[in-house]
């Protein structure tokens, strides 16, 4: 398990929160720049434009908590503290990979950040999140586990299969449906009708919280409210975060120009960026220096640098060893 | 050999395994549509909510897939779920979660994380059960490397098997046919476990025949004919479809030269499919007379025990398939084949026992 934040950051709240969203926009912006390279050879979906949810709702948890986080995984991966050489190593398909090259970047997980997995079929880590916390409850644990379904995973079965469950059993697990608008190209108005996402959660007997995707403080603001409600027995809940993604479904570059979103929506949330909105904030009050600003990326980009140089220097794992490990 | 005369059925086996292995392992939960029902899943879940309370007997919502997955999220966590299904055919909507996760989280995550479930499927047979209540999917299930595929056949078998299985730390599909929970025989009390493998149980020089779940128990009333037209059937219970030991089916089939394959699955890319390509791609020159695969025809299972009739396959066929590939000509054992016909007909075509008067 890597640092997530540098000790001389963690000050207070506002900044790790503010130094978690950075470190994981240098790194997607990272493999993005390299990905032409063409040595990344497995689908990558990045998290740019929604660091907010993942950094709002992980800091809020203990690194025994639980996630299982979906095909775009790498920011819920990092803001929850899972090692970032062994991210980049996977996405390189080397044996110092978290999966030993077997997952690739829609599979991270990372077993002493409590990162259980990362699943990329719609909806399927929604019933392992809510059996994770099954364990909990069942072992008296206080921990908590909490998942990210899309706008889309809320129309799949297994969506409210779970909830009704975990309403049922009053498990603690948190919902944290983070809505980007989009399934790959198809837009949410296409998908569904006009009503709350929210609503979903009140349909199964639970409590739901919406709040801007955008906005980091508000949602580790609500995210910190449903954890201490699971962990105290309390049940689970729902938060709905609206944000946008900012590049492609799947790969490193912008597509605003194929026509299914216009270059002016994007522009739009782009004047909102969740990194931009805090470090401005920050600065306003004093509480980060152009010095302070400076030094934390000279920081995160050596860090990342580095865990690329590591990622491409790494063996390969033997093509034999592709059959092993299918049985426990 | 103080348990020598405890006869019970296959259903009271796998019940007592569960209790057995629930009072050693506090991990074990069960979880199922009707555990705890008046129905008891066929008497195999009987007791075991006032035995061990609803936190380990959970009676599951009607939510195949999400509680497939809330199941393995939990083993993944170390817990240890044993699922029921009261039909395979119900099953199906959890396939994204058992082949996707519980198949490849040992192997995605490069051995950190395994899935030590248990998901007990009942193949429906008889009573008019019909297209969707009575399909034998082992196939399906053994096509995905990953998981387990667990058929029982003996009551004493079924129970070390069931224990077996909750030992193993695996996702294990253990498919139990309607009529094999009828089968009784001897079965010790207490905890045991029987090797998840597949066993001979009879010895003959002429013929493999390779028989799962049901079918065995047809196997075996052919051979017994067999052997009066002079066919030494060697009978092989393929009890685990997955991970596939060839091994013995080869040491077999080496000896006598002729393979039959009998299972309760489709013919066409059914169980024996997969043997026989096996057989004849390993050693083709062991093999003296073409194969025969017995299995179900090419269409759904029809309601109406008229139409059903000639939908399952029997004793008669596996004599038939045995005789065929040993080309032995028909009319020298007609008469032998006229007594197994009358022996087989007098049962029952639709229900496991004359005593079994419905409703499923």
């Amino acid at each position: 398990m890597s640092e997530t934040m540098a000790p001389s950051f963690l000050v207070n709240d506002q900044l790790a929160l503010f130094r978690s969203m950075l470190r994981i926009r240098l790194v997607e912006e990272a493999i993005a720049t390299r990905y032409a390279e063409q040595e990344m050879r497995c689908p990558v979906h990045l998290s740019i434009g929604q660091e907010a949810v993942a950094t709002g709702v992980c800091l809020a948890l203990r690194p025994q908590d639980q996630i299982v986080s979906t095909h775009r995984s790498h920011a819920h991966y990092l803001a929850k503290g899972g090692d970032l050489n062994a991210m980049l190593a996977e996405i390189y398909g080397k044996e110092t990979g978290c999966c030993g090259g077997r997952g690739g970047s829609m599979h991270l997980f990372d077993a002493a950040a409590g990162i259980l997995a990362s699943l990329p079929i719609v909806g399927s880590a929604i019933g392992i999140a809510t059996g994770a916390a099954l364990a909990f409850q069942q072992e008296g644990s206080d921990c908590v586990a909490v998942t990210f379904p899309g706008d889309a995973s809320v129309e799949e079965g297994i969506f409210h299969e779970s909830l009704n469950f975990a309403a049922l059993m009053s498990l603690p697990v948190v919902y944290v449906i983070e809505n980007n608008l989009y399934a790959c190209f198809t837009g949410l108005e296409q998908r569904q009708p006009h009503r709350p996402l929210g609503d979903l959660a009140l349909a199964h007997g639970l409590t739901a919280v919406t709040a801007d995707g955008n906005d980091v403080e508000a949602i580790h603001a609500a995210a910190k409210d449903a954890i201490a409600k699971a962990r105290d027995g309390g049940g689970p809940s729902v938060l709905v975060f609206n944000t946008y993604r900012w590049r492609e479904h799947c790969g490193p570059n912008y597509d605003n120009n194929v026509g299914y979103r216009s270059e002016e929506e994007f522009q739009q949330w782009k004047a909102r960026c969740p990194v931009e909105s805090l470090q401005k904030k920050l600065m306003a009050e004093g509480q980060l220096s152009d010095q302070d600003l400076a030094a934390m990326t000279a920081e995160i980009e050596a860090e990342v640098t580095a865990a690329f140089q590591a990622a491409k220097a790494a063996p390969f794992p033997l093509a034999a060893s592709a059959e092993e490990r299918v049985y426990a | 050999m103080p348990n020598a005369e405890r006869i019970i059925s296959v259903a009271e086996a796998l019940c007592e395994a569960t209790k057995v292995a629930m009072e050693r392992d506090s991990k074990i939960y069960v979880i199922g549509e009707g555990v705890t029902d008046p129905k008891a899943i066929f008497e195999t879940t009987r007791g075991l909510l006032d035995a061990f309370g609803p936190k380990r007997v959970i009676e599951m919502p009607v939510a195949e897939n999400g509680l497939t997955g809330i199941a393995i999220g939990s083993a993944m966590m170390g817990r240890k779920p044993l699922m029921v299904h009261q039909r395979v055919d119900f099953a199906m909507l959890s396939l994204e979660q058992l082949f996707n996760n519980a198949a490849k989280a040992y192997y995605a995550s490069n051995g950190k994380h395994s899935v030590p479930l248990v998901v007990r499927m009942i193949i429906g047979r008889g009573w008019g059960q019909g297209p969707a209540h009575s399909q034998s999917l082992e196939s399906l299930f053994a096509s995905i490397p990953g998981l387990k595929v667990v058929m029982p056949t003996t009551a004493y078998e079924a129970k070390g098997q069931l224990i077996a299985a909750l030992e193993d730390g695996n996702p294990i599909m253990f498919l139990e046919h309607r009529w094999v929970h009828y089968v009784t025989g001897h079965v010790p009390t207490g905890y045991y476990t029987v090797p998840l493998t597949s066993r001979r149980v009879r010895d003959g020089n002429d013929v493999t025949i390779v028989a799962t779940s049901y079918m065995l128990f047809e196997a075996m009333m052919a051979a017994d004919f067999l052997a009066e037209a002079n066919i030494s059937a060697e009978i092989i219970d393929l009890a685990v479809l997955r991970p596939l030991d060839m091994t013995p089916i080869m040491d077999s089939v080496r000896k006598t030269g002729r393979l039959v394959t009998a299972d309760t699955g489709f013919r066409t890319l059914g169980m024996g499919a997969e043997l026989v390509a096996e057989v004849a791609c390993r050693d083709m020159s062991c093999l003296l007379a073409p194969p025969v695969r017995v299995g179900l025809p090419d269409h759904p299972t029809p309601s109406s025990r008229s139409l059903a009739i000639g939908y399952y396959r029997t004793a008669i066929d596996v004599f038939d398939a045995a005789v065929t590939t040993c080309g032995v000509a028909p009319q020298t054992v007609a008469t032998i084949r006229e007594r197994l016909a009358t022996k087989r007909n007098a049962l029952p075509s639709d229900v496991p026992t004359p005593a079994f008067k419905g409703p499923f």
